[in-house]
């Protein structure tokens, strides 16, 4: 890891004006962070340690829940009301990394964290778009078992790997965002972009701004939500293929389906299509299985990955029949 | 047990030097590398902290990188806490900060004022091993034991947490703690005597 100053601040706004020097960024739970300058695939010169900031506190009511940034994953994962009103977004976060990690790993960090793909994370590998912009993509004719098939571009495949954003995407959630021109709210749907031609642009962030808190609408009457998560093992690991859905039930037919995938997209991966064929269905396993079928459309396999398009559809019509049950 | 270990480090250490492995320090490797690539050598300012761990302060002057794993194993010899993997994926170098299970392989020491540390050396209370290391001895919960420190101290950490509830829960709850050699059943053996009768299959 190459040096770096340390740089510790009082208040939010010593944050934010500490991160405007160049080649400077901030430290939260740095779980993702310090793998990333052990290997120099990030190497800033300053890093700005948000601890002691008054970000680590979250409220959970009938308006909803305001979840600090600096909030860790294992605090929020154990709370009741959390887990009672988004199981969702409990089952994410118990799905995720290890208990070690959750015990540091903050919030606003997760949604930050870079993606797993090895071309990326390997500074020995020329040819990765996202890490050295126009130096092209090895995972595209490389070994893309892991990969991305929905959202992907000739320049970048790489999944986004956090399961807590595919649970946000699904229930609509926000990111509020503190910038030196002030706080703006923008829809986690509308916060990650795909790589297009621009793969090193992962968010709508721009240098400085800063992840204050995560915003999430309350649950609709008779809410039920789930997240199903598919590993090569039993735990520990990010997801071949998740899958995050949320259904409001009324007397046995359908009102509402929202529900995002992971593992298999650039960035979390809401399936518009699949939540239509649901919308005022009644729940039959046929109609499950049917709508699930939608989640295949626009996806594009590479050489090792056509099996998550099956898997996709199965993790699909798996967590709604678990969740519609 | 001490004499192995210390014949132990001495073979290795003769081994280091036969092979003409000279023990260069991550700093000393870093800089050759930065001075044959010619890329500016950075002289960021040193942190001060003192470290409590174990219930003792350590005044310490680091370079701002340096992890909380390297703290504890190069600059105050506490060495029972290992560096495996040292991305934060084997659990290897698990310690209390706090009392919460961390991974010090991905904790910068500088950050750690104000903080306690307990590592694997602090758990013997004058001279009496601590209940869970005693399981693991009793219940044969390793082989080379180089991940058991970390095993340990994130054992003792699920059994506070109350996650010992069955044992799947004890599995999964010690999944971020990775055993090459595969003593996984004698490790939850272990864990299900401290944890006692609210462990159940």
């Amino acid at each position: 890891m190459e040096n770096f100053t340390l740089a510790n601040a009082a208040t939010l706004d010593a944050a934010l004006a500490a991160a405007q020097q160049p080649d400077a960024k901030f430290i939260a739970g740095g779980t993702d962070l310090l793998q990333l300058m052990k290997d120099e695939v990030e190497r800033p010169q300053r890093l700005v340690d948000l601890d002691g900031l008054p970000l680590d506190q979250f409220s959970i009511g009938d308006d909803g829940a305001r979840i600090g940034a600096l909030v860790k994953m294992s605090d929020l994962a154990d709370n009741p009301d959390l887990r009672r009103r988004y199981p969702v977004i409990a089952e994410a976060l118990l799905a995720s990394a290890s208990p070690q990690v959750r015990n540091m790993a903050t919030i606003g960090g997760n949604l930050l964290q870079r993606t797993r793909c090895g071309y990326f994370r390997d500074t020995g590998v020329a040819a990765c778009n996202k890490r050295r912009p126009g130096s092209g993509c090895s995972a595209i004719l490389g070994f893309n078992r892991l990969h991305a098939v929905l959202g992907g571009s000739d320049y970048c495949i790489a999944t986004h790997p956090s399961d807590l954003a595919v649970a946000l995407a699904a229930l609509d959630a926000a990111v509020e965002v503190q910038g030196s021109d002030g706080v703006r709210t923008v829809a986690i749907n509308e916060f990650y972009l795909v790589p297009g031609d621009t793969p090193e642009r992962e968010t709508v962030l721009r240098p400085g701004d800063l992840i204050t808190a995560i915003l999430v609408p309350p649950p609709g009457m008779g809410e039920r939500s789930h997240y199903l998560k598919l590993r090569d093992r039993a735990s520990f690991e990010f997801a071949l293929v998740s899958a995050a859905v949320a259904i409001a039930l009324d007397d046995g037919r359908i009102r509402v389906a929202r529900i995002a995938v992971g593992g298999v997209g650039t960035k979390p991966w809401r399936l518009p299509n699949v939540e239509a064929a649901l919308a005022g269905a009644a729940v039959t396993p046929t109609v499950l299985t049917e709508a699930a079928a939608h989640a295949a459309e626009g996806a594009r396999p590479f050489r090792d990955n056509a099996f998550k398009i099956a898997l996709m559809q199965r993790a699909v019509a798996r967590a709604l029949a678990t969740v519609t049950a | 047990m001490n004499e192995f270990e210390v014949s132990r480090r001495r073979f290795i250490g003769a081994s280091a030097a036969a092979g003409g492995l000279a023990a260069a320090t991550a700093k000393t490797a870093h800089a050759a590398v930065a001075q044959t690539s010619a890329a500016p050598v950075r002289t960021p300012e040193m942190a001060d902290v003192t470290l409590e761990v174990n219930g003792r302060r350590h005044p310490l002057s680091i370079e701002p990188r340096t992890t909380l794993l390297d703290a504890l194993r190069e600059e105050l010899r506490l060495s029972g806490t290992k560096k495996g993997c040292d991305r934060g994926s084997c659990g290897a170098c698990t310690v209390h900060v706090d009392g919460a299970r961390v991974l010090s392989c991905l904790t910068l020491a500088a950050r750690c004022e104000g903080k306690a540390v307990t590592t694997i050396e602090g758990l013997a209370a004058e001279g009496e091993l601590h209940p869970m290391q005693a399981a693991f001895l009793a219940r044969d919960g390793l082989q080379c034991g180089y991940c058991t420190p970390g095993q340990i101290m994130s054992a003792i950490a699920l059994v506070e947490e109350g996650r010992a509830v069955s044992d799947d829960a004890i599995r999964e709850w010690m999944s971020g703690n990775i055993c090459r050699c595969g003593a996984y059943p004698h490790i939850l053996a272990a864990i299900k005597d401290v944890a006692g009768s609210g462990s159940r299959s």
